[in-house]
């Protein structure tokens, strides 16, 4: 789960970490009176939950009220990456002395926490990951005492020449950490970090994304959850617990398993057709959850055939005949079904859908082949 | 022979009285599963399937002389679950439950490194030893005993891909999932070492997914150490960017884990590639004969 940058500064003030003076607001009169407090020259920061906001225009430095009027004005009519702006952080502008890149992930392939540090900030980490990973210093923290205060020091010397801001910035990267591991964070980011003329160490940007996994013990940060800016299909497949992305296709693929949903979705693309989404209905599939997840599926327009591929271990191939049978009665379903199930009771499944006018299919490859043969 | 679990496999299960436990453990009796002992706190002197229950694993382990625990507690106390398996003395541990924080999945592998214990998943389906051993909850009936080895990060995609190499004529040695999290105890590194000295297997097919680089370091391994040959499949060569596929790990970040570069990672390093799962088995047949 992802927040806005200005939630994700109300969380580093609630952790003593300094950012701008700052105001949210949603519409230019609202810009124009937050400026009596934050004065001017201000900067105008679109709110929406994708990277490039910068080079798409959505920020913007406002010297006068005119501009601060023309920017608000058109930064809150447009769309950054499809996304439409309904929100501007109104930020005081910091005369900026150093720019710095700080940030805290799980490191996969280590199994630990690693906080990363760069001495370029303002730029894509992921960029100078690749092409010059020497750039960037690496601290891991001990999985289970923490980050440790000489390591944070680490951090701050290998960003600061000056003691005192390095010191500073040992103790933003103690705070950034309790962050992190307080609130199950998979990322924690300040970039820049900037060092102002007065020698005051800023997280002029924020970033905070949250582990899916750890959600459960933090209704707080549920709370944060802006749901306008999520897929509202994706999010009521959550809540119903299936696992549903929308793609653009025309092939609605209904399937039981991640890695199967994937590897559905990329068969149907290897002979030739386009599917509308990823859809993984899980394990213990009851025929309620085989309604849920077609009334979800049926919402995206573009579909215009169904492929269920169902391979039964745990799932029984009857529950979800059983699913498929109800859906189509009281969803008044007129796509074309494909139905390939096979495994735990799929003849007791035949038996069910024998009346029902699908297609049949015995192979995922033949099934994703009928799939695309209806469409022509 | 076989790796992980077999005849010599003892097997406790943890949260035997709920739900799944107890139908996975009736599943994995009938495959032929020396399963010893379950645990439940509270439900201690009680028997399922015919097994006895416990409250906790150190009087199991002290009382059955079990070796090999699989988890199936709801994600919330699977993580002391392992804990209190590693301290019993268990060596193996396969935890099924899904949903366990990373951050959690960090303090457990430090926790464990220095104990006795291997853990596979969280997330797991489970292992599989054909004709020798069943431990979670992959479908029995699919599996035939043979000379290939077959580990993946998912479920149901493994058993599509097993069950036509099973359907090809051939057989496996061992088959697991390691697990769909970002932070697992067992990796594909460490299934191809022990592979590598199984005299039953003779070769290995490595099922991966977008997210993470567990498959591009593999490649390198295989390529550097290796001996016997290796097959691959990659799913999620249509997941968009930054979207969690089911899967907590299967997430392309920004550029980086995408099934495009896993696929040449394999390929560069030696390991065939099948398009498609049908592809896989087919090219395995030829390989194998």
């Amino acid at each position: 789960m992802k927040v806005h940058e200005y939630q994700a500064k109300e969380v580093f003030k609630k952790y003593g970490i300094l950012t701008p003076m700052e105001m949210m607001c949603h519409s230019v009169d609202e810009v124009v009176a937050a400026t009596k407090e934050i004065g001017i020259p201000c900067v105008i920061k679109a709110q929406v939950m994708v990277g490039g906001r910068g080079k798409a225009g959505g920020i913007k430095l406002a010297k006068s009220e005119k501009e601060v009027r023309q920017h608000a004005e058109s930064i809150l009519n447009m769309e950054i990456k499809g996304i439409p702006v309904k929100k501007v952080l109104v930020s005081e502008a910091i005369d900026i002395g150093s720019e710095a890149y700080l940030g805290i992930i799980i490191d996969r392939g280590e199994k630990k926490t690693v906080v990363m540090a760069c001495k370029e900030g303002g730029v894509e980490i992921e960029e100078i990951a690749r092409q010059r990973p020497e750039a960037i210093y690496k601290v891991y923290a001990d999985s289970l005492m923490g980050l440790m205060p000489h390591r944070a020091r680490e951090v701050g010397l290998f960003l600061y020449e000056d003691p005192k801001v390095a010191f500073e910035c040992a103790a933003v990267t103690s705070k950034l950490y309790k962050i992190f591991v307080d609130l199950d964070s998979s990322l924690v980011e300040i970039n820049p970090l900037v060092v102002d003329k007065r020698g005051r160490l800023i997280a002029l940007d924020a970033k905070l994304n949250f582990d899916d996994n750890g959600l459960f013990r933090h209704p707080d940060v549920e709370a944060m959850r802006d749901r306008e800016s999520e897929d509202a299909s994706e999010l009521l497949a959550k809540e119903q617990d299936l696992s549903y992305v929308r793609l653009s296709g025309n092939i609605g693929c209904v399937v039981n398993g991640a890695g199967l949903a994937m590897a559905t979705m990329d068969l149907v693309k290897h002979f030739g057709g386009e599917p509308a989404n990823f859809l993984d209905i899980g394990g213990s599939s009851s025929p309620e959850k085989v309604m849920n997840a077609l009334r979800i599926l049926l919402k995206d327009e573009n579909v215009k055939v169904i492929f269920f591929n169902i391979f039964g271990g745990i799932t029984r191939c009857d529950d979800v005949a059983n699913g498929i049978l109800q859906a189509k009665q009281t969803l008044n379903i007129k796509h074309p079904i494909v139905a390939r199930l096979t495994g735990t009771n799929e003849d007791k499944a035949m038996d069910i859908l024998k009346e029902a006018g699908l297609i049949f299919a015995k192979t995922m490859d033949e099934g994703a082949q009928k799939a695309i043969e209806l469409l022509k | 022979m076989s790796i992980f679990v077999g005849k010599e496999t003892k097997l406790l299960v943890q949260g035997i009285t709920g739900r799944d436990g107890s139908f996975h453990t009736m599943q994995m009796l009938k495959y032929g599963t020396n399963v010893v002992a379950g645990v439940t706190p509270g439900r201690g002197g009680q028997t399922v399937e015919g097994v006895p229950v416990f409250n906790g694993v150190g009087e199991a382990v002290e009382k059955t002389g079990a070796n090999t625990s699989v988890i199936f507690v709801p994600a919330k106390f699977a993580v002391d679950a392992i804990y209190e398996a590693a301290d019993a003395g268990i060596r193996l541990v396969v935890c099924i439950s899904e949903g366990i924080p990373a951050i959690d999945m960090v303090k457990v592998v430090a926790y464990l490194r220095d104990k006795d214990c291997r853990l596979i998943g969280p997330n797991s389906p489970g292992v599989v030893s054909p004709g020798e051993a069943k431990v979670g909850i992959l479908p029995g009936h699919i599996f035939k005993k043979g000379n290939v080895g077959v580990v993946s990060r998912s479920g149901t995609l493994t058993y599509e891909i097993v069950d036509q190499i099973t359907k090809s004529g051939l057989g496996q040695s061992t088959c697991l999932g390691i697990g769909g999290d970002p932070i697992i105890g067992t990796k594909f590194i460490d299934c191809l070492e022990l592979f590598a000295e199984d005299g039953a297997t003779e070769a290995v097919v490595v099922v991966g997914e977008i997210g993470g680089r567990d498959e591009q370091d593999t490649a390198e391994y295989v390529k550097r150490n290796f001996k016997k040959p290796v097959f691959g499949f990659i799913a999620g060569k249509t997941a968009p960017a930054d979207k969690r596929m089911g899967h907590a790990g299967a997430i392309i970040s920004g550029t980086a884990g995408t099934a495009a570069e896993k696929i040449k990672a394999f390929e560069e390093h030696g390991i065939v590639v099948g398009e498609t799962p049908t592809e896989v088995a087919r090219i395995l047949k030829k390989h194998l004969g």
